[in-house]
């Protein structure tokens, strides 16, 4: 299997001079991604993928898409110089890049905008989504409602328990939502659950999935929709400090609006750049989603990627405080960047996650999601260690709203 | 030397008779139960036996072999777990071929080196994994033949003529026609498209053809017999085991009572 790496991580990275130009035309990230799927889905893959690569070629397309970033989302997203939260640490210089500002409060409209066009310029009147958080859920059920389309949003059980707020703004929105009781009753299992509506209406669905994971081309198609987060980033950077960063850091469940900060800038060797994931109750407790920091390569949800896993090859159960990092596997490309040591990938737990919350809500008036309090719980610890002259881009890649219920039951209080 | 399955296949088109392919999942509800189970289905009819290995995310599958993984796996079923339960039964029983199916992960965590060792040696003639096509499957393929297993495929009402010809190409044993878009034990059979499709594959293939997903009593096996060498029967047979799961001992004797009738009206053609 092409599993373990004959050179060493440096010389692989010495020897890659391109990092943009991945996956390969079968959708592998070096041993990572591919298309382990039924067959059902193959037809259905491969439309998607002729319709994909069409749309890309497309300049009616990509105008519709970058009109639609406009006006409907509100792009470009500010980039922020947090300065009080800067001078409280005392090192390097934090820029926020400020998804949480996004119509409906996250970076995943940007990719499901993406795939409803897709849908469109597919004919498909339905579609089908998975969802943790619920974020993606309210950025699909926003789109359909939008075009017109039917729309079904699988959420694991305790998901929907824990994300109510956003579970009845999925319900205005027109959307249904299933709740998905098999297996662990998470993100994963809505996955499933996803796919398997998908193998069954396969005729009239599509089936847009909220990250980088899944078959290909899902993992390099949302990654391209994301990608507008990084390009807009690297402008907006030497626009306001003149330069590029010295430093990237997002936060790590599946992985999209990591990729999407982190792919424009992939060939800037100057940029460090760095993922954090769901360390949960802690990565020695064993709960936790941490598969690139703790895990193994695998094959679940199309591809092969960092998996948690036990020695059998089944699926564990994951652990962390925030929904939309509460998931076993991660973008293929993510497991190819750790691999070839082009990124770093670092966890923080829980306690720290809320901290970082806390910090960021006291100090800078902004709420941030409890996804993305890990990249700024990160950040505390990065800051201190660089000097004053030097650039940190965090995204923000949503806002908090949706976890105040989660916040509040930590602090002790009921409403 | 003929492998297991060829030889069946090769006995049953000799008798004029269809081959009856029950599946079930190894160690549901517990793990005594299987190598008995085994073999009292090849004495109600079983000519081939598909034995499904448990996993956490049985994408492909609906509700009914869900919690027959997830039964399983309150046991920690593992892949050597099911090798020991072939190797048990192979002790008396040498010719009914045993494939088994499931999902790529165990598998690849495991190394396919090893799995196709340890399966070769415990008596396993051939594999279907769900998820792995061909395009993604020629290593895996490969370590079979090493022990002259066979990989199974599946074809879909949804795989275009072309795929057809790439999937029959890579196959060996016997090809797998999946009768419905959905999931395991879902929707209604139409017979008439399956015949349509059936057709199809003949073109491509010599190899028998197995039709499931979707039989669920004699009058559906009978129209699928009518038209495939192979008819797989799963999620009717499964739903047995989860009725008793409290009580493991009925589960063999209901199992057994479905394909009997099953074994019957496929005779009847």
């Amino acid at each position: 299997m092409p599993r373990n790496n004959e050179l060493s991580e440096m010389s692989q990275q010495d020897s890659i001079n391109d990092f943009m130009n991945m996956p390969d035309d079968r959708g592998h990230f070096g041993p990572y991604g591919g298309r382990f799927i039924s067959e059902t889905l193959m037809a259905a893959i491969e439309e998607l993928t002729g319709a994909y690569e069409s749309a890309m070629k497309d300049p009616a397309f990509l105008a519709e898409f970058d009109h639609d970033l406009k006006h409907y989302v509100g792009r470009p997203s500010p980039l922020y110089f947090a300065k009080s939260w800067t001078e409280k640490l005392g090192g390097a210089q934090i820029y926020m890049k400020r998804e949480d500002l996004n119509h409906t409060g996250a970076h995943k409209v940007n990719n499901t905008i993406g795939q409803a066009l897709l849908a469109k310029r597919m004919g498909k009147k339905r579609v089908i989504a998975e969802t943790g958080a619920g974020q993606h859920g309210v950025a699909t059920a926003t789109v359909a409602a939008r075009f017109g389309m039917e729309c079904v949003v699988y959420m694991g059980a305790e998901d929907i328990q824990r994300q109510a707020l956003n579970v009845y703004r999925m319900k205005l929105l027109g959307a249904k939502v299933v709740p998905v009781e098999s297996g662990s009753a998470t993100l994963k299992d809505a996955l499933n659950e996803a796919m398997r509506d998908w193998v069954t209406n396969v005729d009239d669905t599509f089936y847009i999935i909220g990250t980088v994971a899944g078959p290909h081309p899902y993992p390099a198609m949302v990654r391209d929709f994301q990608a507008i987060i990084g390009r807009e980033a690297r402008e907006q950077i030497q626009q306001q400090a003149g330069r590029l960063p010295d430093a990237l850091v997002a936060c790590v469940g599946g992985g999209s609006n990591a990729i999407g900060l982190f792919y424009p800038f992939l060939n800037d060797a100057g940029v460090k750049i760095i993922g954090v994931e769901a360390a949960g109750d802690g990565i020695e407790t064993g709960h936790h989603a941490a598969p690139l920091c703790a895990g193994q390569p695998g094959v679940l949800h199309g591809n092969r990627t960092y998996l948690m896993e036990d020695p059998n090859g089944q699926i564990i159960e994951t652990h962390s405080v925030s929904a939309g990092l509460d998931y076993p596997g991660v973008g293929p490309e993510h497991s190819w960047l750790k691999d070839v040591g082009r990124a770093e990938y670092v966890a923080i737990n829980d306690d720290e996650a809320l901290q970082g919350f806390h910090d960021v809500t006291g100090i800078e008036g902004i709420l941030p999601a409890l996804e993305s309090s890990h990249a700024l719980a990160y950040v505390t610890k990065l800051a201190p260690t660089m000097k004053k002259d030097e650039i940190i881009i965090v995204n923000l890649s949503g806002r908090g709203d949706k976890d105040i219920h989660t916040v509040a039951a930590r602090d002790g209080i009921e409403f | 030397m003929m492998s297991r399955i060829e030889t069946k296949f090769m006995s049953l088109r000799e008798a004029g008779r269809k081959a009856l392919i029950p599946y079930v999942t190894a160690g549901d509800p517990v793990a005594s139960v299987t190598v008995p189970l085994m073999h009292d289905m090849v004495k109600a009819g079983a000519d081939i036996i598909e034995l499904g290995v448990p996993f956490s995310d049985p994408m492909a599958d609906g509700p009914v072999i869900q919690k027959a993984s997830e039964r399983a796996l309150v046991h920690n079923i593992s892949l050597h777990d099911v090798f020991a339960m072939v190797k048990e039964f192979r002790e008396t029983d040498t010719d009914t071929p045993v494939v088994l199916m499931g999902y790529l992960n165990p598998i690849e965590v495991m190394g396919y080196a090893k799995f196709a060792e340890l399966a070769s040696s415990a008596g396993v003639d051939a594999a279907l994994t769900v998820d792995l096509p061909p395009e993604e499957g020629s290593e895996f393929v490969a370590e079979l033949a090493r022990y002259q297993m066979d990989p199974i495929f599946l074809i879909a009402p949804t795989t275009t003529d072309e795929r057809i010809e790439k999937l029959c190409s890579a196959a060996s044993g016997f090809v797998y026609y999946v009768s419905v878009k959905g999931v395991t034990g879902a929707a209604t059979l139409d017979t008439g498209a399956v015949a349509d499709k059936m057709a199809a594959i003949r073109r491509h293939t010599e190899l028998p053809v197995g039709v499931g997903f979707g039989i669920k009593d004699a009058d559906s096996a009978r129209n699928i017999g009518a038209v495939a060498d192979a008819v797989v029967v799963g999620s009717v047979l499964v739903r047995q085991a989860d009725a008793h799961q409290d009580n493991p001992e009925a589960v063999s004797p209901a199992i057994c009572a479905i394909l009997a009738e099953i074994r019957q009206a496929l005779d009847s053609l």
